[in-house]
């Protein structure tokens, strides 16, 4: 049996490879917010067209975390958390990863726009577009505000639904747009927090790389308290009902005593940083749960 | 350590099977997109999207 010796990674990366590539886990919240927007907006489309509309935004998620993976190559190697993903790990040659990145962007692109509308498919081209050059490639290596103007590029999947949809956006969608975008800087940098040496020795300037973790703990309790407003513009704006006012209600207090508890803590140790995990735990479930109030909500009114 | 250094040795059996269920799981992909592009073009010339 012989050995192949000239860049096997290149010929043999595993398909799975490929699914990791689109950072599945991510997707998902991705895809909730996506359909959430989908099924908030008014009127009526084939299941599906709304089938197509969900594959399209999960695919171009996936296809801006290939390209995201594929510039970030060198510095995933650095990090931990992010050493095994296929590219810094060898399992899986770059040119294959950008290939798979921008042809995924294109299907996902003119496959939208064929199906459903050509404004949904400008959204969902912009927000890749964004993802990659906007964030990874200028703001992520050169400022610590990177992740509060980068949620740009995941605060898009609800309009994306939205438009869909109606094939324009109104006040509803722009209104859950901020509220992903606010609630981004909290979520991300709870992880910053206890993830804090991976990016030290990545160079990547994360707040808590930057301006130390007092700054942060203090910026995620004030980013916090910008998005509790976000979160309950949709009632005051009486684009949602009671329904959604009191989950917003009940579960942003739940995420302002969490955030409260990283502002006050003192811990220095990412090992034993517990406030900060069950925030970052509890952000993500936080919009699951609030995009699930709204699409009830907006039934519910109608 | 190099790139090179860091990448995986594998054997050709393993890149042949690899291959194969790569060539597997884009054939259904590839099926599953005809079967979605007929459906939407039922959908568009019966006037339901």
């Amino acid at each position: 049996m012989t050995t192949a010796t000239m860049n096997p990674a290149a010929l043999t990366a595993d398909w799975r490879d490929f699914v990791a590539l689109t950072k599945p886990r991510v997707m998902t919240l991705v895809v909730f917010t996506g359909l959430c927007g989908l099924l908030a907006a008014p009127g009526h489309i084939h299941p599906v067209l709304a089938f197509t509309a969900i594959l399209c935004i999960a695919l171009g998620a996936g296809a801006a975390a290939a390209l995201n993976q594929w510039v970030e190559a060198d510095s995933d190697g650095l990090m931990k958390r992010t050493a095994n993903r296929p590219l810094p790990a060898g399992r899986m040659d770059r040119q294959s990863a950008l290939h798979f990145g921008v042809g995924l962007s294109f299907f996902s692109v003119i496959l939208m726009g064929l199906a459903l509308n050509w404004f949904a498919a400008a959204i969902l081209g912009v927000s890749i577009l964004f993802y990659v050059f906007v964030y990874t490639i200028w703001l992520k290596p050169r400022t610590a505000q990177n992740i509060v103007i980068g949620g740009a590029a995941g605060a898009f999947p609800p309009v994306i639904g939205w438009a869909a949809v109606t094939g324009d956006v109104s006040a509803l969608p722009i209104a859950l747009f901020c509220l992903i975008f606010f609630w981004t800087p909290p979520h991300f940098w709870a992880l910053a927090l206890y993830v804090r040496p991976d990016y030290a020795a990545a160079g990547i300037p994360m707040l808590p790389v930057v301006a130390g973790e007092r700054e942060t703990r203090r910026q995620i309790w004030g980013y916090t308290a910008i998005m509790a407003v976000a979160a309950f513009a949709p009632v005051l704006l009486r684009l949602t009902g009671a329904l959604y006012g009191t989950v917003a209600l009940v579960a942003t207090l739940l995420f302002a005593v969490l955030a409260f508890r990283v502002f006050s803590s003192l811990e220095l140790d990412p090992a034993k940083m517990k406030a900060e995990r069950a925030l970052f735990r509890y952000s993500i479930l936080y919009l699951f749960i609030l995009f699930g109030a709204v699409v009830f909500d907006r039934w519910m009114l109608a | 350590m190099t790139a090179q250094e860091n990448k995986p040795v594998i054997d050709e059996a393993q890149i042949r099977a690899r291959q194969q269920a790569r060539a597997k799981v884009l054939a259904l992909a590839l099926g599953a997109f005809v079967i979605l592009v007929f459906a939407i073009s039922i959908i568009k010339m019966t006037g339901k999207g």
